[in-house]
């Protein structure tokens, strides 16, 4: 799940008894699991909130081609190559899912390409730390695709039919990057002393920003209980972030590398693991736009779609040269 | 450099071995250029295509390069891997074609290069299937339905840019005619490859440059853009990547494909 602290345009929520007839037969077929299709009425607030809610998690996808993208020259064998080239791949295909979806809600791709590069619509802050080390590519599999996963299965369920869809398809590729993501930590840490060191260290960087792709704490998450009612979000974030973690641990033990986390602790009592405090001003930094690879990432994107401009309009011309030809030979 | 000409009177498995180098380098080479792309494409869906021509590329050359590594063990008694052949080779022992180590300048140049390349690919890949090697043939049969895909698209690139707008078509033809001096080396015959075909296990590139200049010629014909004439050939007299002479790219390109194997000897990834 790559949309955090999504804007519902609500301040609170209503009850059935306050709602137009029309946005209480929609809420209804909601709370009856009926999914709601594109050309199917929608009060404009779930219109706008799932258009937001999508984009950001298309937009994700997108970025987040870039941090793992950068070892993709230096992979270590070339089957790791081959491997993290079709990942890679997978996150575009996710975006293409994803736009499409968006699509079907009456914006178009140019429109949101151009909110994301104008800094209007956010992508997860994940995206905007580095990947400095070969293990970084294993942790973001292992963790980042690992908490995506966790967000995105609940989505399958979602209210609105296009979306679940999309989610369906996007689950099974992330259920297979988080694997390979592992198989890199694994190889890591059973090799060289050097190798679990660099495992390690990316465990250490990448822990704490995986945990605050869930969003912020229930309490202070404004826009949760509308998108909950629309059946938009299933789960809560801290709900998902406890997920997380008591899935997560087990699996560093596994590998033998520890989690940056001196307060993390077994409660029998509530069956579940306790954390330390989450740095959310970290968090907040990073959403301003201060992350460590903010600008880069955004610049990257930027650059990419402008010195592609030639090459779109090109394919537009060309089409339109075709379709003259063809025009021309009826008149004939 | 070290390894740059090889002997002259290379036979046998030892001739086959550099010959299999030939065809799996400039696959992992022009796989490697292709994975700059990924995440930089001037839109999402030739981003994604430009990837799978890329992984094609690596899947083929992997298979190659373990075919290299099996003809070394049976001649040496000692084979090396893919990713030892890939990863601890120096540029000189690497067999790929000059064109393919090219930097990717902008889209223009990164789809003429495959273009040109592919076209070659495909009729040398199509001759192979024939090949008296049971296992070059099997490869090369795998490979060919790939390949066709391969040129279908860069012919259709060509075409789009070339008769687009005024900048893709000036873009195009630069690249047409920077890229041309290194096609000359596609289709040079050395003695390596000579002893080669006359065992039927190599094809005879140099046969396969009338109907490629052919099939060049159609397509930039529909392009609007107009045929290189220009006869110097860079590499293309027993001096170019297939006898190990390279471009200042090549080692620049290995730096980065080699970096983790070289700073980290012997671990398992």
């Amino acid at each position: 799940m790559y949309a955090q602290l999504v804007d519902t345009g609500t301040s609170k929520l209503r009850s059935l008894a306050d709602m137009s007839p029309e946005e209480r037969a929609f809420q209804q077929r909601i709370d009856a699991d009926v999914k709601v299709e594109a050309k199917d009425w929608m009060p404009d607030a779930y219109r706008r909130t799932l258009v937001r809610q999508i984009q950001q998690h298309a937009h994700s996808e997108i970025v987040g081609m870039l941090p793992e993208g950068n070892w993709i020259t230096r992979a270590p064998t070339l089957k790791r190559k081959a491997i993290l080239m079709a990942k890679v791949q997978d996150e575009g295909g996710h975006g293409l899912y994803l736009y499409a979806a968006a699509e079907t809600l009456g914006v178009s791709r140019d429109q949101l390409i151009d909110d994301l590069h104008a800094g209007r619509v956010k992508y997860s802050s994940i995206f905007n730390y580095p990947t400095l080390t070969w293990a970084d590519v294993g942790a973001i599999g292992w963790l980042v695709d690992g908490a995506a996963i966790m967000n995105q299965i609940p989505l399958c369920r979602c209210s609105y039919g296009p979306y679940a869809r999309a989610m369906v398809r996007i689950c099974k590729e992330e259920s297979f990057h988080q694997r390979q993501g592992y198989d890199i930590m694994l190889a890591l840490c059973n090799g060289t002393t050097e190798q679990k060191a660099l495992a390690q260290d990316a465990l250490n960087r990448w822990w704490w920003p995986s945990l605050m792709m869930f969003g912020p704490p229930d309490a202070d998450s404004v826009h949760s209980a509308q998108s909950a009612q629309w059946k938009i979000k299933l789960l809560s974030n801290d709900e998902l972030r406890q997920r997380f973690v008591d899935q997560t641990v087990p699996q560093a033990d596994h590998l033998g590398i520890t989690m940056p986390d001196a307060d993390l602790k077994w409660d029998a009592e509530r069956g579940h693991y306790d954390f330390g405090a989450i740095d959310w001003s970290e968090f907040q930094n990073v959403l301003k736009g201060n992350g460590p690879c903010n600008r880069e990432r955004l610049a990257a994107r930027v650059k990419a779609w402008d010195d592609g401009a030639w090459v779109r309009e090109a394919a537009v011309a060309h089409a339109a040269k075709r379709a003259k030809d063809r025009g021309d030979r009826h008149v004939h | 450099m070290a390894d740059a000409v090889p002997p002259v009177a290379m036979t046998g498995d030892d001739a086959l071995l550099d010959y299999l180098l030939r065809l799996g380098d400039s696959d992992v080479v022009l796989a490697q250029r292709l994975g700059e792309w990924v995440g930089h494409g001037p839109v999402l869906e030739e981003d994604i295509a430009l990837t799978n021509v890329g992984l094609d590329l690596l899947g083929q050359g992997r298979m190659w390069l373990t075919y290299a590594g099996e003809v070394e063990a049976r001649s040496c008694g000692r084979g090396r891997s893919e990713d030892q052949l890939a990863f601890l080779r120096d540029g000189g022992a690497y067999r790929n074609l000059q064109l393919v180590e090219l930097p990717n300048g902008d889209f223009a140049a990164t789809m003429v290069r495959q273009f040109y390349f592919d076209h070659m690919h495909l009729s040398l890949l199509r001759a192979l299937t024939g090949s008296a090697d049971a296992r070059v043939a099997e490869i090369a049969a795998k490979a060919v339905k790939e390949v066709a895909y391969h040129v279908e698209r860069s012919d259709d690139w060509v075409i789009r840019l070339g008769d687009g707008t005024s900048e893709s078509h000036m873009r195009m033809q630069q690249a047409v005619d920077r890229l041309w001096p290194y096609t000359g080396e596609m289709f040079a015959v050395d003695a390596i490859e000579s002893a080669l075909i006359e065992t039927g296990i190599a094809a005879d590139a140099s046969a396969l440059r009338e109907p490629w200049l052919a099939a060049i010629d159609a397509v930039l014909a529909e392009a609007t853009l107009t045929p290189p004439t220009g006869e110097w050939m860079q590499g293309a007299h027993g001096r170019g990547g297939k006898q190990g002479i390279h471009t200042e790219h090549l080692g620049h390109l290995l730096a980065e494909l080699q970096f983790l194997q070289r700073a980290y000897p012997g671990a398992q990834w």
